[in-house]
């Protein structure tokens, strides 16, 4: 492992073509970061995780995949195992709309919940498009992985990384993890693994992810959206603004009409006037 | 319903619930209300000031609740300062992120709180509920021009306060909320005619206000139909996302049955009765279970609404 230096991008490569679902990850990740975990519940096959949230900040996605009809020797697809976890954007939906300024990016170009900054209003967690973020229930704010800030702090690679037993999870600087991926990439397409593909390593999405990946499918099987729908929640702001505005005028110009004339305070005329008369007197 | 390609969505739900609703809801009304009363106040006959004091009155008790639910909703309640000051070691200082709808609704929320309190303190004057010479020497300044220019910014303001949580919904990745540029828009109109009927139910119980009742009713229609017509373009808006069906299935499709009966009272009257309240005419005299059941249906349709759009993207 290479010195981690200040001032340099890092991030995860996570190749699910290789995870296992040893699940290792997200007890190395617990440990370190002292998270007790959700009450374990049976859930579709073999999750019993189900889902990023304030106690889990890695995650690893078991999703059925076993086709129906019977299929040769060495499809590899049967199931679709992904260690899922914060990706770290480029352009980070979670701090367009923080209030706060909790979420920062660090020194090691990753974002970071400054726990004690946090007020726990919940905007970070309306905004994500990865439903990464929930709520901490032990510190009541909100919480999703740091990447082991305290870690490299130290200089030291995040715990899930280094647990990883089929270096699914590969830690390093981003432009090195961007060519290893590339090269993987290259490989499996040569051996025929159409399918292959990597999300989150360019621009595309978000500006680009410093957690991306390998994946065996498309990106919305694994729950993540593809780049026409990977969106900022500001690109609302001009449109609902404006709608808010001109409801405004039109609001201003309705309250006029209603004042309009009265010369003389109007008097009210005895209850029970037939429709008729309520038309042309009201 | 679905017109286009769905949106995918897969962010999580923020439960903001029961501190949440209640609070879009007085929101709305304190902001709906002083708008009213300050449009009263500036362009209304003379015989229409108590029914902009009711207004005021009205802005002001529906907004004492709002910032303890705010504050309330948030799991570190301690510090619900952090909205307006920056506490990150090495970059404290004031926190306006103009970009987030929830920083600037924190400050305008802090602002409109300073207008509506002080105005409220105006009209306890000007109605001899207060008489110590020290209000009446503090509220002096504010008897020509300044205070109209106070009420108009206070009304520019209120206007704000009813309408940004429909931004602030929209300006995230949440189904339903970030799939329209309706909802500003429809929190307003639908502030306005629930505070134009809250105004109009409160006249009944203020003799003296009781000239612009006709003002309140008249009103009430007219917003009841631009909230109408912002309603149908946000379902169209869900329908072309994909949707639609998560804001308008079961349960929620009773939520929107109330929200739809609040505009009853208002359509019913753009159909049955004249668009102005003149001389020779004036407000029919009403019995009192109409007076009472028609604004509070209104209401109920306002609170309705809000539940119904702000429950259905989180469950």
């Amino acid at each position: 492992m290479a010195e981690i230096t200040p001032g340099k991008a890092y991030g995860f490569f996570t190749d699910t073509s290789v995870c296992i679902g040893c699940k290792a990850c997200e007890v190395a990740c617990k440990e370190w970061n002292q998270l007790e975990g959700n009450q374990p519940t049976f859930l579709d096959g073999y999750d019993n995780t189900g889902s990023l949230d304030g106690q889990n900040w890695r995650y690893v996605q078991l999703i059925d995949n076993v086709p129906d009809e019977t299929m040769g020797v060495g499809q590899g697809k049967a199931w679709l195992m992904m260690s899922d976890v914060c990706k770290h954007c480029q352009h980070a939906s979670c701090m367009d709309v923080c209030p706060t300024g909790a979420i920062i990016r660090t020194e090691f170009d990753t974002v970071y919940i400054q726990p004690d900054v946090c007020n726990g209003c919940r905007n970070c967690i309306s905004a994500c498009p990865y439903n990464v973020i929930g709520v901490d229930e032990n510190r009541n704010v909100a919480q999703k992985c740091t990447l082991c800030y305290d870690r490299l702090q130290g200089g030291m690679e995040p715990a899930c990384a280094k647990a990883c037993p089929t270096q699914s999870i590969q830690f390093g600087e981003l432009s090195e993890l961007r060519a290893r991926a590339d090269k993987r990439l290259g490989d499996l397409h040569a051996q025929g693994v159409g399918e292959a593909r990597l999300y989150g390593h360019d621009q595309e999405v978000y500006g680009g992810l410093n957690a991306f990946f390998l994946l065996m499918d498309e990106p919305r099987a694994y729950r993540l959206p593809d780049a026409a729908d990977a969106v900022l929640p500001r690109r609302n702001n001009p449109g609902s603004w404006l709608t808010g505005a001109a409801t405004a005028v039109l609001g201003l110009l309705a309250g006029l009409i209603a004042l309009r004339r009265r010369g003389q305070p109007p008097r009210e005329t005895p209850a029970g006037a037939d429709a008729g008369e309520e038309a042309g007197e009201a | 319903m679905t017109l286009m390609a769905q949106a995918q969505h897969f962010a999580g739900p923020p439960h903001w619930t029961w501190y949440i609703v209640p609070y879009f809801f007085l929101a709305g009304l304190s902001g709906g209300c002083y708008a009213l009363a300050t449009l009263l106040r500036l362009r209304g006959e003379r015989w229409d000031e108590p029914a902009a004091r009711l207004g005021y009155y009205a802005a002001f008790a529906t907004f004492v609740p709002c910032p303890v639910l705010l504050t309330l909703d948030l799991t570190q309640p301690l510090r619900f300062w952090h909205m307006l000051w920056n506490t990150t070691p090495g970059a404290q200082g004031f926190n306006f992120r103009y970009w987030s709808p929830m920083s600037v609704g924190s400050w305008a929320l802090v602002a409109f709180g300073l207008f509506v309190t002080v105005t409220f303190v105006e009209v306890l004057v000007r109605d001899q509920v207060v008489r110590r010479p020290l209000a009446l020497r503090a509220v002096r300044p504010l008897d020509g021009t300044l205070g109209k220019l106070w009420i108009l910014v206070g009304a520019l303001l209120a206007t704000f306060i009813a309408g940004y949580t429909g931004v602030l919904l929209a300006v995230s990745n949440q189904p339903v909320w970030s799939d329209t540029w309706t909802l500003g828009g429809l929190f307003l109109a639908s502030a306005l005619s629930g505070s134009a009927a809250l105004l109009l139910l409160l006249t009944r119980y203020r003799a003296e206000a009781r000239p612009s009742a006709g003002a309140f009713d008249i009103a009430e229609r007219l917003f009841t139909l631009l909230e109408l017509v912002l309603l149908v373009l946000f379902a169209l808006t869900l329908a072309s996302a994909g949707t639609f069906d998560e804001a308008f299935g079961f349960p929620w499709v009773l939520l929107w049955l109330l929200a739809l009966g609040g505009l009853v009272p208002g359509l019913r009257g753009l159909f049955t009765a004249r668009l102005a309240v003149t001389p020779e005419g004036a407000v029919v005299a009403q019995s009192a279970r109409a007076v009472v059941a028609m604004p509070a249906l209104v209401l109920v349709g306002v609170l309705a609404l809000r539940a119904a759009v702000i429950l259905s993207a989180q469950f």
